[in-house]
């Protein structure tokens, strides 16, 4: 194992997050800041409560997994489509380091900067509603595993992608809608019966339920549900990864 | 000795189904310089990219230093610096913070000591705090240098390294090669200046349309191949030939006035002394003489030219 390259990689990519620190964290937190005052306070007044929580409240889990997600898929996708951009990617390839290590410093990365995100935006949160988390290592571990799930995702989206606008599409197109019909502003329970199969089959809902299940204890479908899903996504996205590396797609000629 | 690099009927055919290296096979010896010449698309950087692990290869087999370039490509790659044709550079990260990057993407633990050292050769210690897109293109070229040479690589690969680079610093280059060469860091080039190889080389390939036309030792090479011509500039001019002189197939050039022979260095007679007295009894004088020697470039053009 080749420690020094993963950490090189690793420190790398975190230096572009400290250079370009105020659209990776400022801005991130302006947009959640927006979103409690719109749906929080202004639309939230008028609605009691959710599932027994004010509905400012409510939201809190949904919003922290909606910047993860975005900012995990971001920041990975980014992170190694920019070095094939450039052509920087050249030396990667010829370091003697193993997939394993170039995917651990690059996804380590992305993944260690959205889960900083995440916290500074619970902490945001607390500056509008009263928090309380009943399980926090359950929130730590959804959280960790949502965000290390989705930068390998955004890393198979930073491969796939020859150019900027495929490296927009999926968090466009897929992964926001995904997120706002995933019970980030409202719980599955609200919607009628048949939206609510449909809506089982989002993967997002299992994750944002298991989520709010670790603050709120209220969830909609059952924990082990949640954290079985988000395994099986992310054993999804290591094989991926595995076999984008065994063939060389899109890497190597 | 054995080689450093061995490369074993290696073939490389693309997806789209070109099929850009055919069967090569080829050692390149340890401190060695060695240029591999060849025109636009015969496969040089093919062949380097793959021995360097950023292409795979279709068949054959290539080893770095003893290791299999796939089944240890640890051992293979740790040796080895790379210095591609394009100038991929980050943009906004410092000089001296993506030379030690490049170092510890090899493994190699710190050492600023030889990222000064490396950063002083190549005269871009007092650049070490801009950023890179700060850099002019020689500037950007061996900064590239300098991270292939920041983990301290045994072989250096460098694709047309002194393309769009001035005079001055293509010298200065080639004083960093030679400087790399007497520390015993082999080095394989490749390149379109003509006289870069003659300038540099010990050994010279010829690759062409995929497969490897010629490796020879470049004073070997320029022998072999080298054609030697003699120019005669005659006092007056003639209309023709003398039927006795026509054994030495000359040529009359300059409306009369000069006549040139072509002959081998490499015969064991040149034909030069019974010439110039068959002239004399043909009595035809001359005012001066010069000769000339066929320039590698000369024989690099015949070599890729040939059916």
């Amino acid at each position: 194992m080749n420690f020094t390259a993963v950490r090189a990689i690793y420190l790398f990519e975190m230096a572009r997050t400290w250079r370009t620190l105020l659209q990776s964290i400022v801005s991130p937190v302006v947009s959640t800041s927006l979103y409690f005052v719109v749906f929080g306070a202004a639309i939230g007044s008028r609605i009691t409560s959710v599932e027994g929580v004010s509905y400012g409240t409510f939201i809190v889990p949904g919003l922290v997994m909606l910047s993860v997600l975005t900012q995990s898929i971001a920041n990975a996708s980014f992170g190694i489509y920019f070095p094939k951009f450039v052509g920087t990617i050249y030396e990667i390839l010829s370091a003697p380091v193993s997939y394993f290590e170039i995917v651990l410093g690059y996804v380590g990365a992305a993944a260690t900067k959205s889960i900083i995100l995440g916290l500074i935006i619970l902490a945001t949160a607390g500056l509008f509603v009263p928090l309380e988390i009943q399980h926090p290592w359950w929130m730590l571990l959804f959280l960790v595993l949502t965000a290390v799930t989705f930068s390998l995702f955004g890393f198979i989206i930073g491969i796939w992608a020859d150019g900027f606008e495929k490296l927009q599409m999926i968090p466009l197109l897929v992964v926001t809608p995904l997120t706002f019909l995933g019970g980030s502003f409202y719980s599955v329970n609200m919607l009628p019966s048949g939206w609510r199969t449909i809506t089982l089959m989002n993967p997002v809902v299992y994750l944002i339920s298991g989520f709010r299940w670790s603050f709120y204890e209220i969830a909609d479908v059952s924990v082990t549900l949640s954290l079985g899903m988000t395994l099986t996504f992310l054993a999804i996205c290591m094989v991926t990864i595995w076999w984008i590396f065994k063939t060389g797609y899109r890497l190597k000629n | 000795m054995p080689p450093i690099i061995s490369v074993s009927n290696l073939s490389k055919t693309y997806g789209s189904g070109f099929k850009a290296l055919d069967n090569i096979n080829l050692e390149i010896r340890r401190g060695e310089i060695f240029a591999l010449l060849g025109p636009n698309g015969a496969g040089k950087t093919t062949l380097i990219s793959i021995i360097c692990g950023i292409a795979n290869l279709s068949r054959g087999s290539v080893t770095v230093g003893g290791y299999d370039i796939n089944k240890d490509y640890r051992g293979a790659r740790s040796l080895i610096g790379l210095v591609p044709q394009e100038l991929h550079t980050d943009a906004f990260e410092s000089v001296w913070a993506t030379v030690s990057f490049s170092r510890g993407l090899f493994g190699k633990p710190k050492n600023p000591a030889h990222i000064e050292k490396v950063l002083k050769d190549l005269s871009l210690w007092d650049k070490k705090d801009a950023k890179i897109v700060t850099l002019s293109g020689g500037m950007k070229r061996r900064v590239m240098i300098a991270k292939a040479l920041s983990h301290e690589p045994q072989i250096l690969f460098l694709d047309e390294p002194t393309a769009g680079v001035d005079v001055e610093l293509r010298k200065g280059m080639w004083e960093v090669m030679r400087t790399l060469q007497a520390s015993g860091v082999t080095i394989i080039l490749t390149t379109h200046y003509i006289e870069e190889a003659e300038e540099m080389a010990d050994r010279i390939g010829v690759i062409n349309k995929g497969e490897i036309v010629l490796v020879e030792d470049k004073a070997g090479l320029m022998q072999k191949l080298g054609k030697k011509q003699l120019k005669l500039h005659l006092q007056s001019k003639i209309d023709a030939i003398p039927a006795a002189l026509a054994p030495y197939n000359l040529e009359l050039s300059d409306q009369g006035r000069q006549l040139i022979y072509n002959y081998d260095t490499q015969g064991e007679r040149t034909g030069i002394t019974s010439l110039l007295g068959d002239l004399r009894d043909a009595g035809i004088r001359f005012n001066d003489l010069d000769t000339s020697q066929s320039s590698l470039e000369d024989i690099f053009v015949s070599l890729v030219r040939a059916p």
